[in-house]
């Protein structure tokens, strides 16, 4: 095990990913000669040149669109968005595009491409640059979702991202760039798109959470034990395909669940997990499943309006214990 | 084509490194600036004091702003516009009071030359529930609306199309006013200028569109992130355009000046690129490796305001002592808007739900 920053972990991924493959490229807003906006292709110009480093205009449409034909003309991209909130720029490359093509040519043509940078917000940054985007991105059939939190699964599910034949977004946060954690140097470690896992076991209730808003449920946990109240959290990585067989049999045992999400409320994440446990675990529930997620406004800017717009550990608190009936 | 060796290939032109790799590039080549002197182009020596004052003002406002964010102050992104304000007070003196203006978020300078006080600029960068965009937009977003100041934009690029609205509905309702949008080097890249300046001519949409073209984007040299000359995209639109010197305000104040009286005359749009250089980093955490020292003292030794500052005291418009007491009642002003910004309150918590639609109790989904 070596102690990696979350930036280093998904580096090391892309570095040993374009090693071993000579198709794998990189490219985006200031990833080459600057190193990365946020240092996560740092060294990699150096060590691979300006042919496989490529530094973008900021033209997101255009570069996530070569992305999708250089895909389907035998490479394999890692299109790097300065954040996601640009990506939106990029919508209809990555929803009319990469996800149909194989579809629509009969399966003729692949797209093995990566879109991957930061999701959500990143303290007071304005209304435009903190939408989480991972729910939206979900509903469309044809794409991989992972927004992972933590640098060992940043690792291992980058490198299967980038080994994957569809297109794959791949979700970090600037906020957690420099979180340091246990990365596993085992020779080409990999962790499977699509498993969750369970982060924290408990037997009062069950908290799923991904992103960032993984470490909020893991500080609303530490809380809640001080008072004798046992969460399991589940972190299931991967939006879409989603683990449902470990929420399921970790609501099964605990009876309850928050979902913790950070996306808005309507239609997101967290509806969509509440409405699978009750489909298929309703005998086992002894509450509703209640949500935590960003109210549905836009972000304010203002240091005290940011605060109480962000969900905390204390809505997960709150939530717990109107199911736990504490 | 002939097959090239696998390693020779490379597709992003290079250089902000070492010789070897192509050397540093250069941000900006400068137009000469115009020999006129402020009578000939019809100013008065009123209105040169008025334009020192203000850009004497956005300096000073960003010099603090800066201070106060080194301090911990506020947070979130900080873009100065220090080094381009001859391009915001040339183009405002150029234009009527209610022509529109719409920007990127390097806007401060913006918004203090249209009708945004400091004490609601510096509250609006504190998240102050006093500040111009009542806390919520912060330094991207200054805006005053009232005085046709459309606001600051995030989203590179994300703002050109909205110009192109604000003059078509200006010629929509024959109101005589005109629209004027400023965007970076950086957003000549976005397929939304192109295609909206596809509409504009096409349409004949009374607007200018304006490149303050600064060298940078970000940490990419203008030469690294766009081929050609910037201006010359207009050729291939049958656009009008010009090239000027935006580290001179008279340069600016003249070619807007010309430039806005056409577009009022025969509603055509014009594609501009002024040139001109920002001293500090992108935004707050910039090692700016990607330029020389001597490129920034080389743009620095023609500052603007230094400039001006000169031509003022060699025609005796003002004194050296008028000048004194013009600054000292700016810095006097700023240090007073750090305080008001300071002391002003947060938002109410309720202001969470407010400005998201236009009913009193509007729906929010939980
Ligand atoms: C669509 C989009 N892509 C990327 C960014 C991130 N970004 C913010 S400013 C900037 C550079 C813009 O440079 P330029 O247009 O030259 O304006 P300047 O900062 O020099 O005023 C970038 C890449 C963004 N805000 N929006
Ligand atoms: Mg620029």
């Amino acid at each position: 095990m070596a102690v990696l920053q979350f930036r280093e972990a998904i580096k090391h991924a892309i570095d040993e990913e374009m090693s071993r493959d000579e198709r794998v490229f990189v490219m985006g807003e200031e990833v080459a000669e600057y190193n990365g906006a946020y240092k996560v292709t740092e060294g990699l110009l150096d060590k691979y040149g300006y042919k496989r480093v490529i530094d973008t205009p900021i033209s997101e449409l255009g570069f996530a669109g070569l992305g999708v034909g250089a895909a389907m003309n035998g490479l394999r991209p890692i299109v790097e968005f300065m954040t996601f909130n640009f990506a939106v720029l990029a919508a209809d490359q990555i929803i009319n595009h990469a996800t149909k093509v194989k579809y629509m040519t009969g399966g003729q043509a692949d797209c093995p491409v990566v879109f991957r940078g930061p999701n959500a917000s990143a303290g007071q940054l304005g209304a435009t640059h903190s939408v989480a985007y991972d729910s939206m991105y979900a509903q469309f059939p044809g794409l991989k979702v992972i927004y992972v939190s933590e640098p060992n699964d940043a690792k291992g599910l980058m490198k299967s991202a980038i080994r994957d034949d569809n297109p794959v977004l791949f979700m970090e946060s600037e906020q957690m760039y420099g979180l340091k954690g246990e990365v596993s140097d085992e020779q080409d470690f990999i962790i499977p798109i699509g498993k969750g896992k369970i982060k924290r076991e408990g037997s009062d209730v069950t908290l799923v959470a991904h992103g960032k808003m993984y470490h909020i449920a893991v500080k609303a946990a530490e809380e809640l034990a001080k008072e004798g109240i046992e969460c399991e959290i589940i972190d299931p990585r991967t939006v879409k395909p989603l683990d449902v067989e470990l929420i399921l049999n970790s609501v099964k045992k605990t009876n309850r669940c928050i979902v913790v999400d950070e996306a808005h409320p309507f239609a997101g994440f967290a509806a969509e997990v509440g409405f699978l446990i009750q489909r298929e675990a309703f005998d086992y529930l002894d509450a509703p499943v209640l949500r935590v997620t960003l109210p549905d406004v836009n972000a304010p800017f203002s240091k005290s309006l940011f605060d109480l717009w962000l969900p905390g550990p204390k809505q997960i608190i709150d939530a717990v214990k109107q199911v736990t009936y504490k | 084509m002939a097959k090239k060796a696998k390693s020779d290939i490379s597709f992003a032109p290079t250089g902000m490194q070492s010789p070897e790799k192509g050397g540093v590039q250069k941000g900006v080549d400068l137009p000469p600036a115009t020999k006129k002197k402020h009578k000939s182009l019809g100013l008065s020596n009123d209105q040169v004091a008025d334009m020192y004052a203000q850009m004497y003002l956005q300096r000073r406002f960003e010099e603090r702003a800066m201070q106060q964010y080194q301090k911990g102050k506020f947070g979130g992104f900080l873009h100065l516009y220090i080094g381009q304000e001859a391009v915001s007070t040339g183009t405002v003196f150029a234009l009527q009071n209610d022509d529109d203006i719409i920007t990127a978020y390097r806007d401060h300078g913006w918004g203090l030359c249209r009708g945004i006080t400091p004490k609601s600029g510096m509250a609006e960068l504190f998240g102050k529930a006093t500040g111009c965009s009542k806390g919520k937009g912060g330094s991207m977003h200054f805006a005053n609306v009232k005085e046709h100041f459309w606001g600051g934009y995030g989203i590179v690029g994300g703002h050109i199309p909205i110009a192109s609205g604000l003059a078509f509905a200006n010629k929509y309702q024959a109101n005589g006013r005109i629209s004027t949008c400023f965007f970076g080097d950086g957003a000549v890249d976005q397929g939304a200028l192109h295609e909206t300046l596809n509409l504009a001519q096409l349409w004949k949409l009374p607007a200018i569109f304006v490149v303050e073209n600064n060298g940078y984007s970000m940490g990419t040299a203008a030469k690294r992130h766009t081929v050609a000359e910037i201006v010359d995209r207009a050729k291939g639109y049958g656009m009008k355009s010009a090239v000027i010197n935006g580290m001179d305000v008279f340069s600016v104040y003249e070619k807007m000046k010309e430039i806005a009286d056409d577009v009022r005359e025969h509603s055509e749009p014009w594609f501009v690129e002024i040139r001109t250089y920002r001293y500090r980093g992108h935004s707050m955490s910039d090692p700016q490796k990607y330029r020389t020292k001597e490129e920034l003292e080389e743009y620095q030794s023609i500052d603007p305001i230094e400039r001006l500052k000169a031509y003022i005291l060699k025609e005796g418009i003002r004194s050296e002592a008028d000048l004194k007491a013009v600054e000292d009642g700016i810095e006097q002003e700023v240090l007073d808007a750090v305080t008001f910004a300071d002391e002003s309150p947060f938002p109410e918590d309720s202001e969470l739900y407010e400005d998201m639609f236009v009913e009193e109790n509007p729906y929010f989904h939980v």
